[in-house]
C-alpha cells in the first residue's frame, strides 16, 4: 500500500536528478551551518525553504508540460505588469527599485520572470514551430528585451543578464542562426562604450574593482579581496569544517548568502570546490539528457534553457566569489541561504522532471 | 508525403537541437574549467600568499602599554601617579556628523562645555583617524549606559586606560612638569632616537620638567600581545603575550612639605626660589610662582584654560627658577669680594671713603650708591653688610672685566648649571668677547663698573644664584645640582642612585671664604640689610640681599617705589645659606617687583630655613587658596 503510494507520488520525479540536487543541498546545509557560525536556527529555516521548494517542484513535476505552457502567456503578462508596477510604484531600497508592495508583503517580480520568460519564449516557438522565420526570432527577441530592459532600469544588472541569458538559450536552442549570434556578440562588443556610459556609478565601480580590487580595499573591493583570501588560504585540502578563520572572524561579508562559496572553498579547499562543480556537472548533464530526450520542441527548449541557466548561475556566482567576474547579486544555486532562489530553482527542476516524465504520454 | 517531410524535418530538427545541446555542454565545460583553473591558481599556486594574508587578517599584534613610573618626593610622598579609568573615545574620521554625535552622546554621558573645548583643540592637533578622548573618568553608570547604546555610535568606544595624575596639583608643577599627548614632533624625535617602536600604543609623553627629562626611565618597555581578532577588530582570544615592563619610579631630592611652605610664603607674589643641599647638590625646593595645575595638560588642555594660562601677564607657565633671567644685583657682591681677595686687589682691612658715588678717572659720570651721601669708611666686611655700591664700583674697576669674568664664571654664572631637567637658560656674565660679538662694540670701563654691583649686562637665573650660593656655602666645592635622588628599578625594586656626580673643588683660599662668610653672617645680624627677616633665628645664616633694577633711572631722578607702577618696581633678590658654620641648605629667592631683597625675599627664606633646620612650620598659611585654573591676577 505504502509502497504503491510512494510509487504514485514519485512517478513524476526524476530520481537521478533528485539525488544529485539533494546531494548539493545537503552539502550546502553543511556549509551553511559553518557560515552562520553554527546557527542551527538558520539551518532549520533553510530546511523549511528546501521543503517548500521541493513541494513546489513536486507539483510542477506532476503537471504535464503542455498544461504548464498554457500558463506561459498569463505568467509572462502578469510578470510584465508587475515589472511596470515596480518601475512606477516600486519601493526603493539600497538605491534600487526592485520591490513591489502588495498588501500582505512585498515581492520582487524580476525573480518571477526568471521562469516566466523562458516559458513564454518556449511557448512562442512551440506555437510557431511550423514556420520559424527571422521575424519569429525578432518577435521572440522583443519578448525578451522588454522585461530585461525594465529590470536593467531598476537597476538590477545581475538579474537582467541572467534572464537575458535564459531567454537567449531558448533562442539558441530554437536554432538562432550563427550569423546572428556572431553578429550579436560583435554588436555587444561594439556597444560596450555605450553601455559603459549608461551604467550607474556603482556598476562601473564593480567592474573597475574587478580589475584592481586593491583600488578600493575598504569599499567595493573588500568583498573580492576577502573572498579571494578565504579561497586561497583554504589551499588544496581546506582548513577543515568550522575552522575557516576568514568566515568565523567575520572577514567575509554576506557569507551565508551570495559569498557562501568562499566559506566552502576555505574550509574544504580545492577538493571541496571540485566536488561541488562535479555535483553541479551531474545535474547539468542530467538536464541536458532530459532536454535531448524531450519529445516536444517546447520541452526541449525549456529543459535546455533551464539547465544552461542553472550552469550560468553557478558560474557567475563562483566566478564572482573567486574574483574573475564583477560582483553581481547572484546567489550560489542550491547552497546560498534564501527561500526565493531555492523556490525558483526547484520550480525549474520541477519543469525538467515534468518534461522527462510526461514523454510517454505525449508519444502515445 | 507531407507527413514524411514533416518527420524528416523533425529528425533534422532534433539533430540540430542535439548539436546545439552538445555546444551548450561544451560551453558549460569551458566555463567550469575556467573556474577550476582559477581554483588551481589561487588555492594551489598562490596558496602561501593568501595563507599569509589570512593570518595577517586574523592575528594582530597589539602593544601593551607599560604603566608609567611614579614620581615621589624625598620622603616618598607621591607627586605623580597613575589610575585606571574609563574614557569615552571618538575617532572623528569614522563619524559623519561629529556635532550631532557628540550631542547624542551628551544625552547618555555628561559632556561639559570644557570637555567639548578640549576635544576641539585635540582634534586640531591630531590626525583624523586617531581615537581621541571626549570624556575621561566615566563612572560605572555612564559606562553601562553607553554600552547599551553602543550600536548607535560607530566610531565611539569606551576604553580602559591608565591616567596620569598629579595629586599635589600645582605644587612644584614646574619641576615635576607634565605629560601630554604625543604629537608629530614627538614622534619624529622618537623615530630619530630609535625609540618609536617602544611607543606603539602609547598616547602620552613627558612634555616638561622631570616628566620630560626622565622620560626614558619613566616610560618603561612596551609589551606585545598577539591577539586573534575578528573583522571588527575585536579581540577573540590572546595567542601569546610578552608582558610590558613598567617604568621606573623616581625619588626626588625635593621635599614636598618644604616646597609647599616655600610656595605659600610667596603668597600672591610672583617669583622663584631654589633651595639646594650644598653638600650633595640635591635640590630641596624648586619654586616658580605662580604655578599651574599640570593635570590640565594630561589629556589636552581646553582652549579656554590654555588661553588663560598662556595669556596671563603673570606667565604661570614660565619656569622662573630655570628660565627667569634677572640681574643678580647686590647678591653679586660676595663673589666680587672673593675675587678682590683672590686677585689681591683688596685686603680685609683696606677701606674706602664712600661719598655716595663713584667716578671713573677723567669722567664726570656719577655711579651712585643706593644710599645718598654714602656709607662713610667702608672695608670689605662692611661693604657686604651694608651692601655698599661704591666699594664694588671701584673694586670692579680695579679687577677689570677679564678677571671678573674668569673668577665669577667658576661659580656657574653665564652658563648652564647642568641640572637634570631641561630648559634652563644660561643667564649672562658679560665679557669683552661677548660684547664684541653681541653689539660689535668694544668694552668700556663703565661697563665694568655696572657689572661690579650685579647690574649692567649681568643676568642670572634663580637656579644659578642658588647654585653659586651652594658653592660658596660648601667652601668652593662644585656639585652639579639635581632633582632626582634615586631611581627605583621596577623589576627588582632596587634603588639605584642617578649617575655619579663628582664634586670639584675651586682653588679658593679658605681664609678668603671665611672672610666673606663672616660678612654674610652679619648681613642677618642687627645692622645688616636682612636683619629684620632673621631676627631671633637660633641658627646663624650667611646671606646677601639684592635689588634688581627693572627700569633705568635717570641720573637726576630718585627711585621711589611707591611712585613706580607695580610691574616696574625692582625685583627683590636674596641669597643665603645656613647654618653658616655647617650649611645644610643654600638658597636663592627672587620676588618679582618685590622691591628690596631683605624685606621682600628675606622672610620667605626665613620660613624655608626654619622648617628645614628646625622643623618649624610657619605661624599660619600666608597665602590664600591658590586658584588652580587660569586666573587673571
Amino acid at each position: 500500500m505504502i509502497r504503491q503510494l510512494m510509487l504514485r507520488l514519485g512517478s513524476h520525479i526524476d530520481g537521478f536528478l533528485l539525488a544529485a540536487i539533494s546531494a548539493v543541498m545537503l552539502y550546502g546545509l553543511l556549509v551553511l551551518y559553518s557560515a552562520t557560525g553554527q546557527d542551527f536556527e538558520r539551518v532549520s529555516s533553510q530546511m523549511v525553504n528546501i521543503a517548500v521548494a521541493l513541494a513546489i517542484m513536486w507539483i510542477l513535476a506532476n503537471i504535464p508540460p503542455q498544461h504548464l505552457l498554457r500558463l506561459a502567456i498569463p505568467a509572462y503578462v502578469l510578470g510584465l505588469v508587475l515589472l511596470i508596477g515596480v518601475a512606477l510604484f516600486g519601493e526603493v531600497s539600497h538605491g534600487a527599485r526592485r520591490w513591489l508592495s502588495i498588501g500582505v508583503g512585498r515581492i520582487q517580480p524580476s525573480e518571477f520572470m526568471k521562469i516566466a520568460v523562458p516559458m513564454m519564449l518556449a511557448w512562442y516557438f512551440d506555437f510557431r514551430q511550423a514556420t520559424l522565420r527571422i521575424k519569429d526570432f525578432a518577435l521572440a527577441a522583443l519578448l525578451l528585451v522588454v522585461p530585461v530592459g525594465l529590470i536593467v532600469r531598476q537597476p538590477d544588472l545581475g538579474t537582467a543578464l541572467l534572464i537575458a541569458a535564459s531567454g537567449f538559450y531558448v533562442l539558441f536552442f530554437a536554432g538562432l542562426s550563427w550569423k546572428i549570434i556572431v553578429g550579436l556578440i560583435a554588436a555587444g562588443a561594439a556597444s560596450t562604450p555605450v553601455l559603459w556610459s549608461l551604467m550607474h556609478d556603482y556598476q562601473r565601480q564593480r567592474i573597475l574593482t574587478l580589475f584592481d580590487p586593491t583600488q578600493d580595499p575598504l569599499g567595493a573591493g573588500y568583498h573580492i579581496i576577502q573572498s579571494t583570501i578565504a579561497l586561497g588560504s583554504g589551499g588544496f585540502e581546506g582548513k577543515g569544517w568550522l575552522r575557516g578563520s576568514q568566515a568565523h572572524l567575520d572577514f567575509l561579508p554576506e557569507r551565508h548568502t551570495d559569498f557562501i562559496f568562499a566559506v566552502l572553498g576555505e574550509e574544504f579547499g580545492m577538493l571541496g570546490s571540485l566536488l561541488l562543480l562535479l555535483l553541479f556537472s551531474i545535474i547539468i548533464g542530467r538536464g541536458l539528457v532530459i532536454a535531448s530526450n524531450a519529445t516536444t520542441l517546447s520541452g526541449r527548449l525549456l529543459a535546455g534553457s533551464i539547465t544552461l541557466t542553472f550552469a550560468t548561475y553557478a558560474f557567475v556566482n563562483i566566478g564572482m566569489v573567486s574574483g574573475i567576474l564583477p560582483v553581481v547579486g547572484v546567489p550560489l544555486p542550491l547552497v546560498s541561504y534564501g527561500g526565493t532562489s531555492m523556490v525558483t530553482l526547484l520550480l525549474g527542476f520541477g519543469i525538467l522532471m515534468s518534461v522527462q516524465t510526461h514523454r510517454k504520454l505525449v508519444k502515445s | 508525403m507531407r507527413h514524411r517531410t514533416e518527420l524528416k524535418d523533425h529528425q533534422r530538427e532534433l539533430y540540430y537541437f542535439r548539436v546545439r545541446l552538445a555546444i551548450g555542454a561544451a560551453f558549460v565545460l569551458f566555463l567550469f574549467f575556467t573556474l577550476i583553473a582559477r581554483f588551481f591558481y589561487i588555492q594551489v599556486i598562490q596558496h602561501e600568499y593568501y595563507h599569509t594574508l589570512a593570518e595577517n587578517n586574523r592575528i594582530s599584534v597589539v602593544p601593551v602599554v607599560p604603566s608609567r613610573g611614579l614620581i615621589l618626593d624625598r620622603n616618598g610622598v607621591v607627586m605623580a601617579h597613575n589610575y585606571s579609568a574609563y574614557t569615552l573615545e571618538v575617532t572623528p574620521g569614522k563619524i559623519k556628523d561629529l556635532e550631532k554625535t557628540i550631542n547624542e552622546l551628551a544625552a547618555l554621558v555628561e559632556i561639559t562645555p570644557k570637555d567639548r573645548r578640549r576635544f576641539k583643540k585635540l582634534m586640531e592637533e591630531s590626525h583624523n583617524f586617531e581615537s581621541l578622548p571626549l570624556r575621561t573618568r566615566l563612572n560605572d553608570v555612564e559606562v553601562a549606559r553607553f554600552a547599551v547604546n553602543r550600536y548607535r555610535f560607530p566610531g565611539v568606544e569606551i576604553k580602559a586606560r591608565l591616567f596620569r595624575n598629579y595629586p599635589q596639583g600645582g605644587l612644584a608643577s614646574h619641576a615635576i612638569g607634565y605629560i601630554g599627548r604625543l604629537n608629530d614632533d614627538d614622534l619624529e624625535q622618537l623615530d630619530e632616537a630609535g625609540e618609536l617602536s617602544n611607543y606603539r600604543g602609547s598616547d602620552h609623553i613627558g612634555k616638561s620638567g622631570i616628566e620630560q627629562s626622565y622620560e626614558k626611565a619613566l616610560h618603561g618597555i612596551t609589551g606585545v600581545q598577539r591577539v586573534e581578532t575578528d573583522a571588527a577588530g575585536r579581540a577573540v582570544r590572546i595567542l601569546s603575550r610578552t608582558a610590558p615592563v613598567s617604568g621606573n619610579n623616581l625619588y626626588l631630592s625635593l621635599d614636598s612639605k618644604l616646597q609647599k611652605i616655600a610656595e605659600n610664603a610667596f603668597g600672591e607674589r610672583r617669583g622663584a626660589l631654589v633651595a639646594i643641599d650644598p653638600k650633595t647638590g640635591e635640590i630641596l625646593a624648586l619654586v616658580s610662582q605662580p604655578t599651574f595645575d599640570p593635570n590640565l595638560f594630561v589629556d589636552g588642555i581646553d582652549s579656554l584654560n590654555w588661553d588663560l594660562l598662556n595669556n596671563s601677564p603673570d606667565k604661570p607657565l614660565t619656569d622662573r627658577a630655570l628660565r627667569g633671567q634677572y640681574p643678580p644685583g647686590s647678591t653679586f657682591k660676595p663673589f666680587m669680594a672673593l675675587a678682590g681677595l683672590e686677585y689681591n686687589k683688596r685686603t680685609p682691612s683696606y677701606a674706602i671713603s664712600d661719598p655716595g658715588y663713584f667716578m671713573l678717572p677723567g669722567n664726570s659720570h656719577h655711579y651712585r650708591d643706593w644710599k645718598p651721601g654714602g656709607h662713610g669708611s667702608v672695608d670689605l666686611h662692611k661693604s657686604i653688610v651694608v651692601s655698599c655700591d661704591t666699594y664694588y664700583y671701584s673694586l670692579a674697576n680695579d679687577l677689570g672685566p677679564d678677571n671678573i669674568f674668569k673668577f665669577i664664571s667658576q661659580f656657574g654664572f653665564g652658563k648652564k648649571t647642568g641640572i637634570d631637567i631641561e630648559g634652563e637658560l644660561t643667564g649672562l656674565l658679560p665679557s669683552r668677547e661677548w660684547k664684541q660679538k653681541r653689539y660689535k662694540q668694544k668694552w668700556y670701563a663703565g661697563d665694568t663698573v655696572s657689572v661690579g654691583i650685579g647690574q649692567g649686562y649681568n643676568l642670572a637665573t634663580p637656579l644659578q644664584l642658588a647654585f653659586a650660593t651652594s658653592i660658596l656655602a660648601d667652601n668652593g666645592t662644585v656639585i652639579r645640582p639635581h632633582l632626582v635622588r634615586a631611581i627605583q628599578d621596577s623589576t627588582t625594586n632596587q634603588m639605584r642612585p642617578v649617575a655619579k656626580i663628582t664634586p670639584r673643588q675651586l682653588p679658593i683660599k679658605a681664609e678668603n671664604l671665611e672672610l666673606v662668610r663672616s660678612a654674610m653672617i652679619d648681613v642677618t645680624k642687627p645692622g645688616g640689610t636682612a636683619a629684620g627677616a632673621f631676627i631671633n633665628a637660633p641658627y646663624a645664616t650667611a646671606a646677601k640681599t639684592g635689588t634688581a633694577q627693572v627700569i633705568g633711572i635717570k641720573q637726576t631722578e630718585k627711585y621711589v617705589a611707591s611712585r613706580v607702577a607695580e610691574r616696574y618696581r625692582d625685583h627683590a633678590v636674596f641669597i643665603a645659606y645656613a647654618p653658616a658654620e655647617d650649611p645644610k641648605i643654600a638658597l636663592a629667592v627672587l620676588v618679582e617687583n618685590g622691591g628690596h631683597g631683605g624685606s621682600a625675599a628675606g622672610p620667605i627664606a626665613r620660613q624655608v630655613m626654619d622648617y628645614w633646620l628646625l622643623g618649624k612650620l610657619p605661624p599660619e598659611p600666608v597665602a590664600k587658596e591658590k586658584p588652580e585654573e587660569g586666573n587673571n591676577d
